[in-house]
């Protein structure tokens, strides 16, 4: 229990740490980027000598890498995540608007693709037949190879829906580690054993074979996350679906460096807490093992 | 060598030989117009017909596997020493060193590789000549691309620092510097050239979907993430199928280099 404890202060201190760091880093980037101190307000002819000063003098204080970084988080700590330069609205209500489609295409991607992976890779370990074997790795080496936007087209070309995309992106990656972790505990010699003496094969996965493997699969399940946002992308830009992957993909498009930067903070959280939350959760498999 | 192993080396050669011979194969260079024969359909004059804006297609896909095949190897170079140079170093020196670029590394690998890419993207100016959008796409690719090698190499080098031949060397006074280059950097040779070719398809791979999202090579350069993009004005699969060229040999390609580096007895025969 203590060392479950100092495991979660672990991660928390970590996630702190990369957050910190990670906005520092992107303040840093925002800050030294191409364009910074042109604001083109101060193009508009009806702007006076004065206005376009007091615009000068408004920029110059974020000449300062650390007075920016440190505005910057003063301004997040209390939720003003700033304005969208190209969509002109709070950031904050643009992420509180989008959030829910593209979780939803996660969640759903993400089941989809483990639903696969593990049907195709138990179907593997049970069958242990070379001919089904070669197919299943032909199949996911052909996704594989394939690049994430070009599935998210052939969605659009098919019309299925962009999970379905999703979970075809992530599972190549997820399958290729759950055969061989699943082969490698099916050929451990006290599971043959238990083949030999004829215990039922619910009885071996549930009992004998799923311990073993748990952990590992929560971490690469951890991995999965990170995979699927990444893919959520191409699949919502190609897509037409109005989540935070096209918003992302958008503020790219249109240099928006305050959303781009604000989104890749929110990503960066996310696919930590996934890894901290599937490590925490095989730390506790692990010790009802033991 | 497996039959696999040989077609994919097959295959590798015919691409790049033919992408390389572009200046020769190629009816057209890649950005001639041929405006009295826009969105042509395959013809003798252009066996893969023609874009929207009258461009031989089939020059497009000789320039563009090129640009693709010949760039990404750099980008892995340039990956795989920076992976060497962070990696191995830190690895080496151990302590804190090592702890400080494994927390670097995993700072870059908590980001989605694609939202780390567009995010870096974004941050350098879009209009700019397409010779430079090439070298600032593989670039990007190439300096972003080092995390995942330096940490494998960060701990080989942390296993050979503690290794009795290099215990020895030290006890018997040769300095650091050398002791890193003569007896570390040869020993991480094998792990550098591991991640040098696994590096290459991710980048092709990478580059592909920033072509196709419009943040990779400007046009009119050809690449295979910009040729790829042409899908998108397709209703149907079977509208266009020559349109698939670039997506096939991408294909090929990137899967001739995984049979190359998967272990030969897991290949089918």
């Amino acid at each position: 229990m203590r060392s479950l404890r100092w495991k979660i202060a672990g991660h928390g201190l970590a996630l702190v740490a990369t957050v910190l760091l990670g906005g520092f880093l992107s303040a840093t980037l925002v800050r030294l980027a191409p364009g910074f101190d042109v604001d083109e307000r101060e193009l508009d002819p009806h702007l006076n000598a004065q206005s376009v000063q007091a615009l000068r003098d408004a920029r110059h204080q974020d000449r300062n890498v650390f007075k920016f970084y440190f505005s910057y988080m003063n301004r997040a700590a209390h939720g003003d995540l700033g304005t969208s330069l190209a969509l002109g609205q709070p950031v904050r209500t643009l992420l509180r608007d989008r959030a829910p489609l593209t979780m939803r295409l996660l969640t759903m991607g993400l089941g989809l693709a483990w639903l696969l992976t593990l049907t195709l890779a138990l179907s593997a370990a049970w069958l242990r037949l070379s001919v089904y074997d070669t197919v299943t790795t032909v199949v996911s080496g052909t996704f594989l190879c394939l690049p994430a936007a070009v599935l998210a087209l052939l969605s659009v070309l098919w019309n299925v829906p962009g999970s379905l995309a999703i979970a075809l992106i992530v599972f190549p990656h997820t399958y290729r580690y759950a055969r061989n972790l699943l082969v490698k505990a099916y050929s451990r010699p006290h599971i043959i054993t238990a083949r030999a003496k004829g215990l039922g094969e619910a009885r071996i996965l549930f009992w004998h074979v799923l311990p073993v493997v748990t952990p590992q699969l929560l971490a690469v399940a951890g991995v999965s996350v990170s995979l699927a946002v990444g893919a959520a992308i191409p699949v919502e830009a190609l897509c037409g679906l109005a989540g935070i992957g096209q918003l992302a993909w958008q503020a790219a498009l249109a240099r928006d460096l305050p959303l781009l930067v604000n989104i890749t903070i929110l990503v960066t959280l996310v696919t930590l807490l996934a890894n901290s939350g599937a490590d925490v959760i095989g730390h506790v498999v692990r010790g009802q093992e033991a | 060598m497996s039959f696999w192993r040989k077609f994919a080396c097959v295959a590798l050669v015919l691409v790049l030989g033919a992408s390389v011979a572009a200046n020769w194969l190629a009816p057209a260079s890649y950005a001639k117009q041929f405006r009295d024969a826009t969105n042509a359909a395959p013809s003798r004059a252009h066996w893969l017909g023609t874009d929207e804006i009258g461009r031989d297609r089939f020059a497009r896909v000789l320039y563009g596997t090129r640009i693709s095949l010949l760039l990404a190897p750099a980008a892995a170079l340039l990956s795989t020493l920076m992976a060497a140079l962070i990696g191995g170093l830190a690895g080496y020196l151990g302590g804190v060193w090592a702890r400080m670029a494994m927390a670097l590394t995993d700072l870059f690998l908590s980001l989605p590789w694609l939202f780390l890419l567009i995010t870096a993207r974004a941050l350098m100016p879009l209009n700019v000549s397409p010779l430079v959008s090439v070298l600032v796409t593989f670039l990007l690719l190439g300096l972003l691309g080092w995390t995942a090698a330096a940490r494998v190499l960060c701990t080989t080098a942390g296993a050979l620092r503690t290794s009795d031949f290099v215990r020895q060397a030290r006890a018997v006074g040769l300095p650091g510097q050398r002791l890193f280059w003569v007896h570390v950097v040869p020993n991480l040779k094998p792990v550098l050239y591991a991640q040098f070719w696994i590096s290459i398809p991710v980048f092709i791979l990478s580059e592909a979907n920033l072509g196709i999202l419009g943040l990779g090579v400007a046009e009119p350069m050809p690449s295979w993430g910009s040729l790829l993009k042409e899908l998108e004005g397709l209703v149907s699969v079977g509208e266009e199928p020559w349109k698939f060229l670039p997506l096939i040999l991408l294909v090929v390609v990137v899967t001739s280099f995984q049979l190359l580096l998967s272990k030969q007895e897991e290949l089918p025969a």
